[in-house]
């Protein structure tokens, strides 16, 4: 609970300071380029401990961690796919933000698709049927009649006015 | 009828899915280290810091690692129930303790000497163990929270449960409560005894 007051407190503090001390508590490495793989890499992956937030983005000592890690991992001369894996073979799948596309992910992935086409599909369908019951049903010659006399009676109504 | 029947349905249904959604644990992510041989590493031993554990020294028994840490709120309420778990000496329970100084929000670990942070942790672990009850066999210290990492680590209390080929059989991520201890680890630990 006070760790969470803390982070707030910071997080609220870094507003008021108006970025004068920002966000990023790790101290910014000297290279460059690393740095901006491990913000490209952080911002796929999932901060387990604030879950909808990005590695990137949060200040979870957990996230530093791992971002301490990602570093380390740049610097061995590890490919984006095999920090990825590093990543993935600890945390699962979860950790990123796009997961890959394999049999449990499939509703996942297509089921939102699904849903919109499925969707449409019974909307047409409704319209054509309901237009068609309109349509199909001409007035008798009864109907036809009192139509025409109803019309007549607002005609009229409305020359008076 | 048929006009409010399918409007109906699908509300009963929407209802169904939300509360099947909203009752779920969103911390309760599957672990990939379920299957998977328990990652090896050798570290420090709370009671000897001097001698080294490794997951290796447990081949051939079925066993629980829990991490831990006297910060960490969570296992002071899963704590008695490990405590009556190592008394009934079911299996062995080893601890790991994870981060006991840099992983409490109350100290700044700049500000810690080098050489000063393990012998903090040792003071820490053993001084909350003291005050609560040891029902470890022995603890870890996991003081950088490197091995943290490799066993997924996220939120501690988390639990594994191992069996005798070096293979992590069952994660349990937060407190161990009586429910779970009897309801999920000890009929597991009853077939891998087997």
């Amino acid at each position: 609970m006070r760790r969470w007051l803390i982070v707030l407190l910071v997080a609220l503090g870094s507003f008021g300071a108006g970025g004068l001390h920002a966000g990023e508590a790790q101290p910014l490495a000297e290279d460059e380029v690393t740095e901006k793989r491990l913000v490209a890499i952080s911002t796929e992956l999932r901060c387990l401990v604030c879950q909808n937030e990005s590695l990137s983005g949060s200040h979870a000592e957990l996230a530093n961690d791992l971002r301490r890690e990602i570093r380390t991992l740049i610097k061995d001369g590890r490919s984006d796919a095999e920090i990825m894996e590093f990543m993935v073979s600890r945390y699962g799948d979860f950790v990123r933000y796009r997961p890959p596309l394999k049999g449990t992910t499939l509703l996942l992935w297509f089921g939102p698709g699904v849903l919109f086409v499925g969707g449409l599909a019974a909307l047409v369908l409704y319209l054509r049927r309901r237009d068609r019951a309109i349509s199909d049903t001409p007035l008798t010659a009864d109907e036809q009649r009192q139509a025409d006399t109803l019309l007549q009676d607002t005609d009229s109504r409305q020359g008076l006015s | 009828m048929n006009r409010f029947l399918w409007p109906l349905i699908g509300f009963v249904v929407l209802v169904a899915l939300l509360a099947v959604g909203l009752n779920l644990n969103p911390r309760d992510v599957p672990s990939p280290l379920v299957g998977k041989p328990a990652p090896d590493f050798a570290l420090p031993q709370l009671a000897a810091p001097e001698q080294t554990f490794s997951p290796k020294d447990m081949l051939g028994k079925v066993w629980l690692l829990n991490v831990w840490a006297s910060w960490c709120v969570s296992c002071r309420q899963e704590h008695p129930v490990l405590v009556e778990l190592a008394k009934r000496q079911t299996v062995p329970l080893i601890g790991l303790n994870y981060k006991e100084v840099r992983g409490d929000g109350a100290i700044d670990i700049d500000k810690v000497a080098a050489g000063a942070e393990k012998p903090l942790v040792i003071e820490r672990a053993a001084a909350w163990l003291a005050k609560h009850g040891n029902p470890y066999a022995l603890s870890a210290l996991d003081i950088d929270g490197r091995v943290g990492i490799d066993y997924g680590v996220y939120g501690v209390p988390e639990t594994y449960v191992i069996d005798r080929a070096g293979i992590i059989r069952m994660k349990h991520t937060g407190p161990i409560t009586p429910e779970v201890y009897s309801g999920k680890i000890l009929p597991l630990l009853a077939e891998l005894s087997k």
